[in-house]
């Protein structure tokens, strides 16, 4: 590997001020125009997390009133959902790492890149504009006709927000699957795309099939409640169920679209720190592929009691449990790339390791809700919730954390403290597990979830709960920190500080503008270790023989 | 892969000639090109699937009200809608004759062609307009002032609430067609597009017939199907 000559100029430094930032269309510089705003969101969806764990600290409804309590829980998911999980994976790795992993110079559409973190921010102030005067209290889900023609909430215009965040959305995918198509350098075929690049090519194409699928359901909704057009209203001759059934066939996949990126980055790190090729590249790419397309087949399991006919209950059933193959393809083969690789224990790598389990626990108890019986039984209890905890906040969360620990110098040329990073890694673990493990169990027994007072019987579980979720805000919070410290403080990371394997690790950090001197020629199969260490070899033996 | 390697960066930047009007990021005018329609295909599949959901709704809602359907579909107006249906087939064609304008480098006659299809997209939502207009004074436009003198007129309300759902979105989607027209109209009278680089006149020629195809629906399922079965 060559010494660590940092680049003159890098994207970084290449220019100064507000209005280089907020005009660029550098892929590396709107990636961090995301990592602010996805930042900004997470905080803000994690203050209302904090309140709606201090409420239920005690049995009484003593902190907020019901109602306060219902914008909580619609706010804290409305943020989360559309304004940090969908976008962070694949608007700050994806934007910053995809092209460089491709070869290329930036994303196939630079100004369409941009405008969709505009979009994106603009649907963010309709959802902040909303919270400020008092915020929705329909769930996330917009469930028709309440939220048609009851709530007395911020319904439209935090209905607006979401259109624009899945706009945005829309226009990043479509960015990807050109950028994949069209960008990419000589040599690199489809199958030496590194993993991560398959995933977001997946994501991609859910993006682009269900996105508009919400946004025609959030437009309808919207016309509904402002002009009495009624298509989901009973009382206007609609038919709420149909609600439904259009929003799950987009929320459904929307778990994918943050799901799969989860998948790439965890790809990466299994492989650079096992130093190894991933185990069944082909059959792991593919799974990406096919999780994406089962994907769509799904929706109704959230229906098995909106009077959706049991035929079609069992039929979804059998489709939803089909997901648990690919994904449990890929949960075996990263245990396996693991057998025999020199596995070190650099904090990306705890990530992806708890990663691995949290989603096994994640996805098992998916298998479970996808069976009728039981899907019955714990219907609306803490058991979901705790089942889509381990999912979103478990397996994605610690992924984009995983993600940015192993990207960070990269990012910023900077290396952050590692001792604090392994303790923030160890915290949000145990946080993590003991916040939503004890929910499980409240579902099991019967507390219904969106309830902001319970029986008494239920408050150790949730005093646990309410414990591990203050563990978990301190396991982010010291990131937030040192991550933020480094960027001025942090020595230098030098161009491969993982010695991993990928075109990024080739250029240097931070990379210049265009990524790379010239458009690079692809030789080797992805995750090729044995490969690379013996090129190095054949490269360096010359100039050791030359005087 | 592993390639850039340390030796690829001290290897000298291709100084070749770059032809006008290729954006940074790209190698050649044939990749931009491509990538530009490919772009455009794509944002078409995601505004099927946006249509799509509002398909979805109008077939559950005809399976169930079917006589309604009909009772309401017999209620517009036949002549306009077929006539409008024309026009907009006539726009598409001079939409293809301005892409071949450009592909050709005839310059003024893409700025006449793109005219010609704003003023046919102008024609077409303006009988739409009128149609519209025969509705509102039929009360016929839901909300609390609906009003229908015959059997099944919840039915007929959420046939009226399609009908005005589906044309809204398509009408909406021709005025921000016919806007950027009007933008690509000054670009091309001002010579930005030469044969070899007129993607955004190609592009936006497909976005173009696109919502010309969504009208070859809707008008079937709106203004013929079940005709006469009421
Ligand atoms: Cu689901």
């Amino acid at each position: 590997m060559s010494s660590n000559e940092t680049a003159p100029t890098n994207y970084l430094n290449a220019d100064y001020g507000v209005r280089s930032w907020l005009f660029t269309v550098d892929h590396k510089r709107i990636a961090i125009l995301y990592l602010i705003a996805v930042t900004f969101f997470f905080a803000l969806g994690g203050l209302m997390a904090v309140l709606i764990r201090l409420e239920l600290a005690t049995p009484a409804g003593d902190l907020v009133q019901a109602d306060v309590y219902n914008r909580l829980f619609t706010m804290h998911g409305v943020l989360m959902i559309f304004f940090f999980l969908i976008p962070a994976i694949p608007g700050v790795l994806g934007n910053f790492l995809i092209p460089i992993m491709i070869g290329a110079k930036d994303m196939a559409f630079p100004k369409v890149n941009l405008a969709s973190w505009y979009v994106y921010m603009a649907g963010g102030l309709f959802a902040a504009w909303s919270m400020l005067h008092g915020g929705v209290d329909t769930g996330w889900t917009f469930y028709t006709p309440f939220s048609t023609a009851f709530s007395n909430t911020y319904v439209i215009s935090t209905a607006i927000g979401g259109f624009l965040a899945g706009f945005s959305s829309i226009l990043t995918g479509l960015n990807f699957i050109v950028t994949v198509h069209r960008m990419r350098a000589p040599g690199l075929t489809w199958f030496r795309l590194p993993l991560f690049v398959w995933s977001l090519y997946a994501t991609a194409i859910v993006q682009i099939l269900a996105t508009p699928v919400l946004a025609i359901t959030l437009v309808l909704l919207i016309a509904e409640r402002a002009f009495r057009i009624g298509i989901f209203d009973p009382a206007l001759g609609g038919d709420p169920v149909l609600f439904q059934h259009l929003f799950w066939f987009y929320s459904h996949p929307a778990v994918y679209i943050m799901i799969l990126p989860a998948f790439g980055v965890i790809s990466e790190l299994v492989s650079a720190f096992a130093r190894k090729r991933i185990f069944g590249y082909r059959v792991v790419a593919a799974a990406s592929v096919s999780i994406a397309v089962l994907g769509f087949l799904v929706w109704g399991h959230h229906m098995f009691v909106s009077s959706q006919s049991p035929y079609a209950g069992v039929i979804f059933s059998l489709l939803s449990m089909l997901v648990a193959v690919p994904s449990a393809v890929k949960v075996f083969n990263w245990t396996a790339t693991l057998y025999e690789g020199s596995v070190s224990w650099e904090t990306p790598m705890l990530y992806a390791l708890g990663f691995i389990g949290l989603f096994t626990i994640g996805g098992l108890t998916g298998v479970m809700l996808a069976t009728m019986g039981i899907d019955i039984h714990v219907h609306d209890t803490y058991f979901v919730v705790a089942h889509f905890h381990y999912v979103m906040v478990g397996a994605v969360l610690m992924a984009y954390l995983g993600g940015l620990h192993f990207w960070w110098p990269k990012i910023t040329g900077r290396m952050y403290p590692i001792f604090w990073s392994k303790i923030s890694a160890l915290l949000v673990f145990v946080g993590f597990n003991l916040t939503f493990f004890p929910q499980f169990l409240l579902g099991y027994l019967g507390m219904p979830r969106r309830y902001h007072a319970y029986p008494d019987e239920f408050q150790v579980l949730n005093v646990l709960s309410s414990a591990g979720a203050t563990v978990l805000g301190v396991g982010y919070l010291i990131p937030l920190v040192y991550f933020f410290w480094s960027m001025r403080y942090g020595k230098r990371a030098g161009d491969n500080p993982w010695d991993a394997f990928g075109l990024e690790w080739e250029t240097t950090s931070p990379p210049p503008t265009f990524n790379f001197p010239a458009t690079p020629k692809v030789t080797l199969e992805a995750y090729d270790y044995t490969g690379r260490a013996e090129a190095r070899l054949a490269r360096t033996q010359p100039v050791r023989s030359s005087p | 892969m592993s390639t850039a390697e340390p030796d690829a960066r001290t290897q000298p930047v291709a100084s070749k000639l770059r032809p006008w009007g290729l954006a940074h990021h790209f190698e050649s005018l044939s990749q931009q090109q491509d990538a530009s329609y490919f772009g455009m295909w794509i944002f078409l599949v995601q505004e099927i699937m946006f249509f799509g959901g509002l398909f979805t709704a109008y077939i559950v809602y005809r399976t169930a009200n079917p006589t309604a359907f009909a009772l309401g579909s017999d209620s517009l107006d036949l002549t306009l809608g077929a006539v409008n249906t024309a026009v907009l087939i006539g726009s598409s064609l001079t939409m293809a004759l301005a892409v071949w304008a450009a592909q050709t480098g005839r310059r003024r006659t893409i700025v006449v062609f793109i005219i010609l299809t704003i003023l046919l997209g102008g024609v077409f939502l303006g009988i739409k307009t009128v149609e519209y207009g025969h509705k509102w004074h039929e009360h016929h436009v839901p909300g609390p002032s609906f009003h229908w003198d015959g059997p099944e007129a919840r039915g007929v309300q959420m046939f009226f609430n399609l009908y005005f759902a589906m044309t809204g979105l398509h009408a909406l989607h021709m005025v921000v067609g016919m806007a950027i027209l009007a933008a690509v109209a000054v670009w091309a009278w001002r010579g930005a597009f030469t044969p070899g680089n007129h993607n955004l006149v190609e592009g936006l020629g497909l976005y173009w017939h696109f919502v010309d195809i969504v009208w070859i629906f809707l008008f079937p399922l709106l203004y013929l199907l079940g005709r006469h079965a009421g």
